[in-house]
C-alpha cells in the first residue's frame, strides 16, 4: 500500500487522463472548451501537488501559470473567438466516438506499457507522472488527427501541451525559464491560431479542415 | 448460532422483497415533490400489486407456454440475485454464493427471458422493446464486467461480503480506480433499471419505451410479478452500490443483535438517500435519443477500462 501523498498524486494525474477521454467524448464546441478548462485545472492541481511533494518552489509558479493562462485565459479567449466566428456549434467526429474511445484506450495501454519498463528504477512518482503524461500527449494527438474542426485541433494541441507540462513537473527540476517561455509560446500560439481561424473562416466560410483539403487538390490540377 | 445466521439470512431475503415496492414508491414520491405535485402515497405500489394479483390474466391467442412461464422465472432470478447482495449484514450462510459474476449472470438470465417473452406474442411493440433491450444489455454487461474486474483486482475477490469487508477494514486509501468504477456502476445501474436518460419508466409512448414495450402484453398476476421484479432490481443495484462503495454500518458475521439493528437502520438510510439522488438526477436530465445510448454506455465501458489501467499503474509501482 502506498502513502496518501502518492495516492493524491495518482488521482490528480489519473484525472487528467480521464479528462482527456472526456475531450474525445464531446460533440459540442462550448462543452469542449469547458472540459479543456477542467483539464488545465487538473494540471494546475497536479503540478501544485508535485511542488509540495518535491518542495520545489518554482513548480508553484508553473501551477499558477497553468491556472491563470490555461484554465482561465485561453478558454475565455476561445469562447469569445467561437462566438465571434459564428460557426456551426456541433463537432463532427471522423468514424464515430466509439472508435475514438477504443483507440484512446489502446493508446493509454501503450503509454503505460512503454513508460513503466523504460523508467525502471527511478522514483515512483516520476514514473507514474511520465506514463500518464505520455497517455495525455497521445490522446491529444488522437484528438487532432480525428477531428475536422479547427477548434478541436486547437484544443487537441493545447491538451497535448498540458501533458508535456505534467511530464516536466514529474521529471524533477525543469528550469523555470524554460517553463515560462513554453507557457508564453503557447499564448503566442493562441494569438496566431486565433488570427488564422478568422482568415480560414473568411476564405472558406467554415472552419472545417476538409474544405481546405479540397481547395488544395483543386490547385494541384 | 448457526440457526440465528440462517434466520438472519431468511430475514434479509424477506426484507428486500418487502422493501422493493416501498423504494419504488419513495422514488416516485420524491420525483413528484420535486415537480411540486403532491404525489401518490408511499404505499401505492403495494396497492397496485394487490390489485393486479386479484385480477384475471388476459392471454393473447398467440401466446405460448413460454409467455406464461417467463414472469415466474424472471421474478425468481431477480429475487435470488437481490437477496444475495449483502444488505445490512455480511458473512451470512449464503454469502459465499454472493459472487458478483453470479449476480451478473442471474440478471442476464432474467433479461434473456424477458426479451423472449416480449418477442413471443408477436406484436411489433414487443419486438421493438426486446431488440432495444438487447442493444442496451450488450453494452451494459461488458461495462459491468469491466467494473467487476477492477474491483476484484483491488479487493482480491469477487465475493461481495468479502469486498465489503475489505472496503471497511483494509487501508484502501484514495483510489482513482474506485471512483471510476463507481461512475461506471452508476451508469450501468441507470441503464439496467430503465431509468431516465436511457428509458422512461413512466412512459407508454411508442417511440421511446423500451422496458414497458416488452411487458405491454402482460396482465394480472403476471404483470404483478414483473413489476415486483423491476422494483427488486432497483433495490439490488442500490444495495450493490451501498455494499461496495459505502459499506459503513454493515454488521459482520456473528455480531450481536445491536449490530444488526444498526446495520438495518444504516441500510434503510442508504436506500432512502439513493432514492433521493436517483429522483434528483432523473428530474434534472432529459431522455436521450435511443441512438445516443451507445455513447452513454460506451462511456461506462471506458471508465471501467480506464479504472483497470490506472490500477495497473499504481500496482506495478
Amino acid at each position: 500500500m502506498h502513502s496518501l501523498a502518492f495516492d493524491i498524486a495518482h488521482a490528480l494525474a489519473g484525472s487528467m487522463v480521464v479528462l482527456s477521454f472526456l475531450l474525445l467524448y464531446q460533440d459540442r464546441v462550448y462543452a469542449l472548451l469547458n472540459v479543456f478548462a477542467l483539464h488545465s485545472l487538473a494540471l494546475a492541481l497536479a503540478v501544485g501537488w508535485q511542488a509540495y511533494l518535491q518542495d520545489a518552489h518554482h513548480l508553484y509558479v508553473t501551477a499558477v501559470v497553468a491556472l491563470l493562462f490555461k484554465a482561465i485565459a485561453i478558454p475565455t479567449a476561445l469562447h469569445r473567438i467561437v462566438r465571434r466566428l459564428d460557426i456551426h456549434r456541433t463537432l463532427e467526429v471522423v468514424g464515430g466516438v466509439g472508435r475514438d474511445m477504443l483507440a484512446g484506450a489502446a493508446l493509454v495501454a501503450l503509454a503505460i506499457m512503454v513508460m513503466l519498463p523504460v523508467t525502471e528504477g527511478s522514483n515512483a512518482l516520476a514514473r507514474q507522472d511520465l506514463a500518464f503524461a505520455l497517455a495525455v500527449v497521445l490522446l491529444g494527438l488522437l484528438l487532432m488527427v480525428n477531428r475536422h474542426n479547427a477548434i478541436s485541433l486547437v484544443i487537441g494541441f493545447m491538451s497535448l501541451e498540458n501533458g508535456l507540462v505534467l511530464a516536466a513537473a514529474g521529471a524533477l527540476g525543469m528550469p523555470l525559464v524554460v517553463e515560462i517561455s513554453v507557457a508564453f509560446s503557447v499564448l503566442i500560439a493562441l494569438i496566431v491560431i486565433g488570427v488564422f481561424l478568422f482568415r480560414i473562416r473568411e476564405r472558406f466560410d467554415s472552419v472545417d479542415m476538409q474544405a481546405m483539403d479540397t481547395f488544395r487538390e483543386g490547385r494541384r490540377k | 448460532m448457526a440457526l440465528i445466521d440462517y434466520l438472519v439470512q431468511g430475514y434479509q431475503m424477506a426484507l428486500v422483497l418487502l422493501l422493493a415496492p416501498l423504494l419504488t414508491g419513495w422514488v416516485r414520491w420524491v420525483k413528484a415533490r420535486l415537480l411540486r405535485r403532491r404525489g401518490p402515497s408511499l404505499l401505492q405500489p403495494y396497492r397496485d400489486l394487490a390489485k393486479l394479483l386479484r385480477k384475471d390474466v388476459v392471454l393473447a391467442d398467440s401466446a405460448s407456454w413460454l409467455f406464461r412461464v417467463a414472469p415466474y422465472l424472471i421474478f425468481a432470478a431477480l429475487w435470488v440475485a437481490a437477496s444475495l447482495v449483502p444488505t445490512f449484514a455480511g458473512g451470512l450462510p449464503f454469502s459465499w454464493t454472493a459472487d458478483l459474476i453470479a449476480i451478473v449472470a442471474l440478471l442476464g438470465t432474467a433479461r434473456f427471458f424477458l426479451a423472449l417473452a416480449g418477442l413471443d406474442v408477436g406484436t411489433s411493440f414487443g419486438g421493438i422493446g426486446s431488440s432495444r433491450e438487447m442493444m442496451i444489455a450488450s453494452l451494459a454487461e461488458p461495462a459491468m464486467l469491466m467494473m467487476v474486474f477492477t474491483l476484484s483486482l483491488l479487493a482480491g475477490t469477487t465475493e461481495l461480503s468479502a469486498v465489503a469487508h475489505f472496503m471497511m477494514t483494509a487501508h484502501v486509501g484514495l483510489r482513482m480506480s474506485l471512483g471510476l468504477a463507481l461512475m461506471a456502476l452508476v451508469i450501468v445501474a441507470i441503464a439496467e433499471n430503465a431509468r431516465i436518460p436511457v428509458d422512461n419508466p413512466a412512459t407508454h409512448l411508442e417511440l421511446t419505451m423500451v422496458h414497458e414495450a416488452m411487458v405491454l402484453e402482460y396482465s394480472g398476476r403476471h404483470l404483478a410479478l414483473i413489476e415486483l421484479g423491476s422494483a427488486l432490481k432497483l433495490v439490488l443495484y442500490l444495495s450493490l452500490l451501498g455494499c461496495i462503495f459505502a459499506p459503513w454500518g454493515m454488521a459482520m458475521a456473528g455480531a450481536g443483535l445491536n449490530a444488526y439493528l444498526i446495520g438495518l437502520v444504516a441500510y434503510i438510510a442508504k436506500l432512502a438517500a439513493g432514492g433521493v439522488l436517483l429522483a434528483l438526477f432523473e428530474t434534472s436530465i432529459a431522455k436521450m435519443r435511443v441512438f445516443r445510448v451507445d455513447q452513454f454506455l460506451g462511456a461506462a465501458l471506458m471508465l471501467g477500462l480506464l479504472g483497470a489501467l490506472l490500477l495497473f499503474v499504481s500496482r506495478s509501482l
